[in-house]
């Protein structure tokens, strides 16, 4: 007997806007120009937001802080084709989504200074709060997508992820929970090529990311994740074909971590900086502005305008975080379960009084 | 003698013991070319090349398992963890296989796998970066369960755990990484498993505890000892198996204990220790024995987090409480 190819996959690439702002308009999702240029804006203010974050953790003002530096378009693209009932699982490094949802800056900023009211997601916002266990998010977000499917609830779940993420069983598992259950899931990688240290190449040793969604039996595709259209038509498209019962699907952003892993790393001990100076030619925020200048969207006093703003909105979230009264500590004790157990509360009534006479000590 | 940080002391541990037996190997998310995200195998991949020093792809799971089965297969392990946090997916490995395999195969394997994890608070470092789950490794039979509490402590003790036959649990105390320094001999020493360390000796009081806590503890003694209550510390540097005969003999002798610990107080190590001192020395004591531990909550991020750990301050309050009852 012969032998017979039973199955074959090909992995498709979209690139929709290139690095010149050239756009391939048969392509180009149907956004009208105020839409455009508001991708355009949220690009920028996630971009001012990180530079903020960043001078402000090496100020003393803020813990640890993992930079989005590059990665503006695949987390704006995406965000920005979800709808307000749609639920939302971020990792770690997508604050750019979480503004274009909603989510006030001035959370953000608080959870990187060590205050768990960061985590607090404002009541009517369908978001999780930010997951640093690599891809333990995913079956949970597969789980939600599941839960609407059961109440028959139209909606779609976004879940985001790194391609270090693509290492871990709960990812592997997620997936296949997703393929087998045809959940109304939309898996977003960010492939910025670096976990930490560790190049893709070590993470995998397959050419794509998308290419495993195959194997948990729905499609994956590869876009160019500084390309802020090619991200919004993918992930729209999906989404809208998880809330009509189509299924996950698992879309693999290729882009680039410009800065270190957070500001607690050196990258210059791992990579080169060739690298790092090739992707900055790829920048998401230059090729959409490009792109708005051949069409007259974009002047001088549009982006003199934009950026001011952006700078506002940044210093005030700032102003905000900094200015409320620290965390209560029994805060700690309050939110452990619904009703403090007894055993629980004789801690804490011990916490308060020792606190009280520490608090006079100092 | 060269004055060591914990750091420091760990990275030399790992370079004389990968000289010396070539089995041993290094595996693990960043310990290559980064060095560790603590800079604890800094160098050690320019000396030993990639077949010994492996960056991983980031699976906690395949980490711990693919290191159990190297160890089944002959070579000696050691799997760095990256952050406490993070060895929940490493779990089923380590308590399913690496504790279970000798008894298993009733001795036809064996494992003598080593996993380094830094865990504990106190660094201001973000979510799940700062537990203590000791407990769920003491829980676990067949594995050990090793914590130092400074640098000389640490080398000999990583040496005797590296050369154990069974699994070990080798958890570092990220806070005081850095915070010590103290001489460390450059010729390999050990310091054997199993055995307390008494870090003062004294009469008035027993004061228990391991790794990062050895610090605050060693401040409430000082201040005690101003007051007139000379208290014998007890470090216990191996936490399975637990040197019982070590805290017996002293609680016999001193009447009194306080037990001190980050991780939550509910089945915490302290909750062990409270235990075989009923078992063994009930009508020694003067007063119950009390522990200052973390609370059954969450860890808290940053801005909370000292309101959390034990401190010098609680761990008097403890020895008063038990020489006032
Ligand atoms: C399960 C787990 N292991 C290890 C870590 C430590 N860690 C934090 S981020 C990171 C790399 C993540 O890489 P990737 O998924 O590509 O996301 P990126 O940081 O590039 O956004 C590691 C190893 C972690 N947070 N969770
Ligand atoms: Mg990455």
């Amino acid at each position: 007997m012969p032998k017979q190819v039973i199955e074959t996959f090909s992995v498709e690439w979209l690139q929709i806007l290139d690095e010149d702002g050239n756009c391939d308009e048969e392509l180009r999702p149907s956004l009208d120009n105020e839409q455009v240029k508001k991708l355009y804006e949220s690009m920028v203010l996630a971009r001012t937001f990180d530079d903020k974050a960043f001078k402000l953790q090496r100020e003393g003002r803020l813990g640890t802080y993992a930079s989005i530096l590059g990665q503006e378009a695949a987390q704006v693209g995406s965000a920005y084709a979800l709808r307000p009932t749609d639920w939302m699982f971020p990792a770690f490094r997508e604050p750019g989504a979480s503004f274009v949802r909603g989510l006030p800056m001035r959370m953000i900023f608080q959870y990187w200074a060590g205050d768990e009211r960061g985590s607090q997601i404002p009541e009517g916002l369908n978001d999780f709060p930010i997951t640093i266990p690599v891809a333990t998010q995913i079956p949970i977000a597969v789980g939600v997508a599941l839960a609407a499917k059961a109440k028959g609830d139209a909606i779609a779940v976004m879940a985001y992820m790194g391609d270090g993420a693509t290492s871990k069983g709960d990812f592997h598992e997620g997936l296949n929970f997703a393929g087998v259950f045809a959940a109304p899931v939309v898996f977003v990688c960010q492939n910025n090529q670096w976990a930490i240290s560790v190049p893709l190449k070590r993470q995998t040793a397959s050419r794509t990311l998308a290419q495993k969604a195959f194997a948990y039996g729905f499609p994956g595709v590869q876009v160019d994740g500084n390309d802020v259209f090619a991200v919004y038509r993918a992930t729209s498209e999906a989404l809208m074909r998880a809330r009509e019962g189509g299924g996950p699907t698992f879309i693999e952003c290729l882009t680039y971590r410009l800065g270190d892993h957070t500001t607690a790393d050196d990258a210059s001990r791992y990579r080169s900086p060739e690298q790092v100076e090739q992707w900055k030619k790829k920048d998401p925020i230059e090729r959409l502005r490009k792109y708005l200048e051949k069409g007259g969207l974009w002047n001088k006093a549009y982006d003199q305008a934009v950026s001011s703003q952006a700078k506002e909105k940044v210093e005030s979230a700032v102003h905000e975080e900094e200015s409320l009264p620290p965390p209560d500590p029994l805060d700690m004790f309050r939110f452990t379960y619904q009703d403090l157990p007894a055993d629980l509360r004789e801690q804490m009534e011990g916490f308060v009084n020792t606190n009280g006479r520490r608090d006079q000590r100092e | 003698m060269a004055k060591l940080t914990v750091v420091e002391a760990i990275n030399l541990a790992l370079k004389q013991e990968m000289e010396k037996d070539h089995r041993v190997l290094i595996l693990g998310e960043d310990v290559g070319k980064n060095g560790g995200v603590f800079r604890v195998t800094q160098g050690l991949l320019d000396i030993f090349g990639e077949a010994r020093v492996m960056d991983t792809p980031l699976s906690e799971s395949a980490i711990a398992g693919v290191a159990i089965g190297m160890a089944i297969y002959g070579l000696r392990p050691i799997a760095e963890i990256q952050f406490e946090g993070f060895v929940y997916a490493a779990m089923e490995q380590i308590a399913n296989h690496a504790g279970r395999i000798r008894t298993r195969s009733r001795g036809r394997y064996h494992c003598p796998l080593v996993v380094r994890l830094p865990y504990g608070g106190g660094i201001r470092a973000p979510e799940h970066h700062s537990d203590s789950n000791e407990t769920y490794f003491v829980h676990t039979p067949g594995i050990k369960v090793v914590v130092p509490s400074t640098p000389y402590e640490a080398k000999g003790l990583l040496i005797s755990a590296i050369r154990d036959p069974d699994p070990v649990i080798f958890m570092e105390p990220k806070k005081i990484y850095r915070s010590l320094r103290e001489e460390v001999p450059e010729d390999e020493y050990i310091v054997p498993l199993g055995e307390a360390r008494i870090v003062q000796e004294g009469t008035g009081i027993t004061l228990i505890t391991w790794g990062a806590m050895l610090q605050p503890t060693l401040q409430a003694a000082a201040l005690m000892e101003k007051n007139g209550t000379k208290a014998e510390i007890i470090d216990l540097r191996t936490l399975s198996p637990l040197d019982s005969e070590t805290i017996i003999a002293s609680v016999k002798k001193t009447h009194r204990a306080v037990v001190v610990h980050e991780a939550p107080a509910t089945c915490g190590v302290g909750a062990e220790i409270v235990a075989r001192i009923n078992e063994k020395a009930l009508v020694y004591l003067e007063a119950p024995v009390q522990r200052v531990t973390g609370f059954d909550t969450i860890m808290p991020l940053p801005k909370l987090e000292k309101y959390y750990l034990p401190d010098a301050g609680r761990v008097i309050e403890a020895a008063n409480r038990t020489v006032n009852f």
